[in-house]
């Protein structure tokens, strides 16, 4: 079988022939010297790793060339990489804590059509695949079937579900889904939530009623909210975590839609300003192309 | 919705604005910081970079140094060219008028399409015409459900079949649409990635069979650089008639509405804004350009209040604000008025020069009733004249109000606040906007 992240490299080959392969081009034929830097800034911004960022790492650079009295441009093609890296390490954390007692509650929040859904139908089957036993909490019950599309998700990865009628309140359904879960044992509980904008200052106080209910049902339980980011996704993305991380905390991101051309180097913005760790990404529709993130696989499949 | 990058360019100019003679040197340092906000806008690298050059060459030159405030004209020169990069005029859909007419609606996954296709069979119904809409999305679990409820929800007819590929679904609905007199076909096809070539034939076969009149891209305004690619993937293979922007009620500053203008030229053609499914207006390339030099969409914020306010009411309280002669009174009405125009955010985010002085204010609805108690504990005379409430008035309406004497003085801070913006505007408007961007005309 093909390792973990052949997939992902895969799926990076396409945002590796456009980054790295610029990159080598650039770095090929070139000196160090300021149109190279504005040629790195260029592939960056691209990449959508945001002005602010991009900024810091062509400084980075500018500084440790002149300081090091780099020649060579493969150094400062190395130096990018690491720095990268070391950027997207800072949030590294385990998913699982070993304290943790059972259920686990992981609230899955973000902004609409980012593929919240979609995402508990794969975490839904990976963990019941590896014998955790899932609840999952329907509560998106504003939009219009979304309660269909997620019962389908979990009789797919056969786990049990907790729902109620559209319209109904979504906090009573996180409640009986908590009650639910600590009843039947469960393991793991994923709260599907309606998508919001972060701009919603009603909505936002919905979904932290949702956690607190939870939080009533489950004193003991870890509740952690897990934001979904399109990996399309621009420099939005950094109000995105912004927001609901005041809201509801933010205790890992996972990025969606990561198969398109889309480089997904809002990560790398995100992680620097606001150390937010990234879990998964997302790299297509089917139930097993969700992967856990690792920053060094990550940089590498961007830059191999 | 442009708030930020609106500031961005207010910010800009201001270092010309004290300039008394415009020079090669300060345009170029203004130009760097229009350059910057667009990127941060998610401007697409090399449509900004395009923008900017072309600014930069129309400011550096007769038409400014003639100019009696340099600063002013540099403003004029960025607006006129931001219009012309949205495209110079709002663009309709074609209207329902053949028997039938067909829109084909598609894009990336979660970009909005089924909501949209809501939204026009909505919209075309309340204009007496008859609309079908067509679930073509076979693939993610409950897409036809989605449809369907809120098809029903709006007493719609919906189309599909059990175990036909889309292409075929989009002929036999069209078939069923003449034979049934339907004035309007809407297809809601599946989202897909651009570079999935199996699914983009599938739209390309659509598009052979059943030739829509409308084939439109709904582009979600939070993309980033990637708008550009998918917008171009698109339109080379469907030959795309118009753009939807969709989500534009959040706070991002959208900056693909011009990267997928300059890259594709199709016309942006509706702003389909929030999850209910009235939310649907048309996109508005001059005021979207006001809009993003922080003059705000006034005449957005003008048509919507018609819609819902008190005609008469509307024109003199524009006439008090532009006076700057506004009191508690009117603040109260106001409120009033406003709580009937639908979510404060949108509201807003309209108004011009308001993403600046109102950026630290949360306007949401509960704390609006706080205010209103505040204010209906004032007398009639510290309603006219706020400058006469004093700390021990202070702490009466605090009293009467059941709120803190804190809460008051901030109500009153952001009045004051408000007050000498609008009088601001005002001014702008006395001194004389050049024509093509003023504001107030309507």
């Amino acid at each position: 079988m093909a390792g973990p992240f052949e997939k992902l490299k895969q799926s990076l080959a396409r945002t590796r022939v456009g980054l790295l392969g610029k990159i080598s081009q650039v770095i090929t034929r070139r000196k160090i010297d300021d149109d190279l830097l504005d040629d790195i800034e260029e592939i960056l911004i691209e990449a959508d790793v945001g002005v602010a960022a991009t900024t810091r790492l062509i400084d980075f650079l500018r500084e440790q060339a002149s300081q090091e009295k780099l020649t060579d441009v493969n150094d400062i093609f190395g130096l990018l990489k690491e720095e990268i890296t070391e950027i997207l390490s800072r949030g590294d954390a385990p998913i699982f804590s070993e304290d943790d007692k059972t259920p686990v509650v992981w609230l899955i929040v973000g902004v609409n059509g980012v593929g919240k859904t979609t995402t508990i139908g794969k975490l839904a089957t990976n963990f019941s695949a590896r014998g955790k036993m899932v609840i999952i909490a329907a509560c998106d019950t504003f939009r219009a079937a979304a309660i269909d599309q997620v019962a389908i998700w979990a009789e797919r990865s056969n786990v049990e579900i907790v729902k109620s009628q559209t319209g109904s309140d979504p906090a009573a359904v996180a409640y009986d889904a908590a009650k639910a879960s600590l009843a039947r044992g469960a393991d793991l509980l994923l709260v599907d939530t309606a998508g919001r904008l972060h701009t919603k200052s009603n909505l936002m106080e919905e979904l932290k009623k949702i956690k607190r209910v939870i939080g009533k049902a489950l004193p003991d339980a870890p509740i952690y909210s897990k934001l979904i980011i399109d990996g399309s996704t621009g420099q939005n993305a950094i109000s995105q975590v912004k927001v609901f991380t005041e809201a509801v905390g933010c205790d890992g991101i996972i990025v969606t839609k990561l198969d398109g051309t889309a480089k997904g180097g809002i990560i790398i913005g995100v992680a620097e300003e606001l150390g937010v760790p990234v879990d998964f990404v997302g790299l297509g529709e089917g139930i097993d192309d969700l992967q856990r993130f690792d920053a060094g696989e990550f940089t590498e499949a961007l830059f191999e | 919705m442009f708030g930020q990058l609106s500031d961005r360019l207010e910010q800009a100019f201001k270092k010309l604005r004290g300039k008394g003679v415009l020079t090669e040197k300060n345009i170029r340092d203004s130009m760097r910081e229009v350059r910057q906000a667009l990127l941060e806008a998610d401007v697409n690298y090399k449509v900004a970079k395009r923008f900017v050059a072309a600014v930069q060459e129309k400011a550096i030159g007769v038409e400014v140094l003639k100019s009696i405030d340099p600063g002013q004209q540099v403003v004029k020169v960025v607006h006129d060219e931001l219009v012309e990069l949205l495209g110079s005029k709002a663009e309709p859909l074609i209207p329902p008028d053949k028997s039938p007419t067909i829109y084909m609606v598609c894009g990336l996954q979660g970009s909005g399409k089924t909501t949209l296709v809501g939204k026009l069979a909505l919209q075309n119904k309340r204009k007496n015409k008859k609309p079908l809409v067509v679930a073509a999305d076979i693939y993610r679990p409950a897409a036809v459900k989605q449809l369907k409820v809120l098809a029903d929800s709006i007493e719609v007819e919906h189309f599909y079949l059990d175990d036909k590929k889309p292409p075929e679904i989009c002929a036999e609905a069209v078939k069923h649409a003449q034979k049934n007199f339907f004035d309007l076909v809407i297809f809601d096809t599946a989202g897909r990635l651009h570079i999935d070539d199996e699914l983009m034939v599938e739209l390309e076969d659509i598009k052979q069979k059943v030739q829509p009149h409308e084939i439109l891209l709904v582009a979600d305004a939070m993309t980033g650089q990637d708008a550009v690619n998918v917008s171009k993937e698109f339109h080379e293979r469907l030959g795309l008639t118009g753009v939807v922007l969709s989500k534009l009620d959040g706070d991002a500053r959208g900056g693909a509405a011009l990267s997928i203008r300059e890259v594709t030229g199709c016309p942006i053609k509706l702003a389909s804004i929030g999850e209910k499914l009235s939310d649907l207006e048309a996109f508005h390339p001059d005021r979207m350009a006001s809009r993003i030099l922080g003059m705000g969409d006034i005449v957005s914020l003008v048509e919507k209040a018609e819609e819902t306010v008190d005609l008469e009411k509307a024109a003199r309280m524009q006439e008090k604000l532009l006076k700057a002669k506004f009191d508690f009174e009117d603040f109260l009405e106001q409120m009033g008025q406003l709580k009937k125009m639908g979510p404060l955010e949108s509201l807003v985010g309209m108004i011009p020069g308001v993403g600046k002085a109102l950026k630290n204010i949360q306007l949401d609805e509960r704390q609006m009733e706080r205010m209103v108690a505040i204010i209906k504990s004032m007398t009639i005379e510290e309603r006219r004249n706020p400058n006469i409430i004093d700390g021990s008035r202070k702490k009466r309406i605090a009293r009467g109000s059941g709120n803190s004497v804190q809460s008051v003085n901030q109500l009153l801070k952001q009045f004051f606040a408000m007050q000498k913006m609008f009088g601001n505007i005002g001014k702008m408007k006395l001194k004389g906007l050049p024509a093509g961007m003023n504001p107030f005309k309507l």
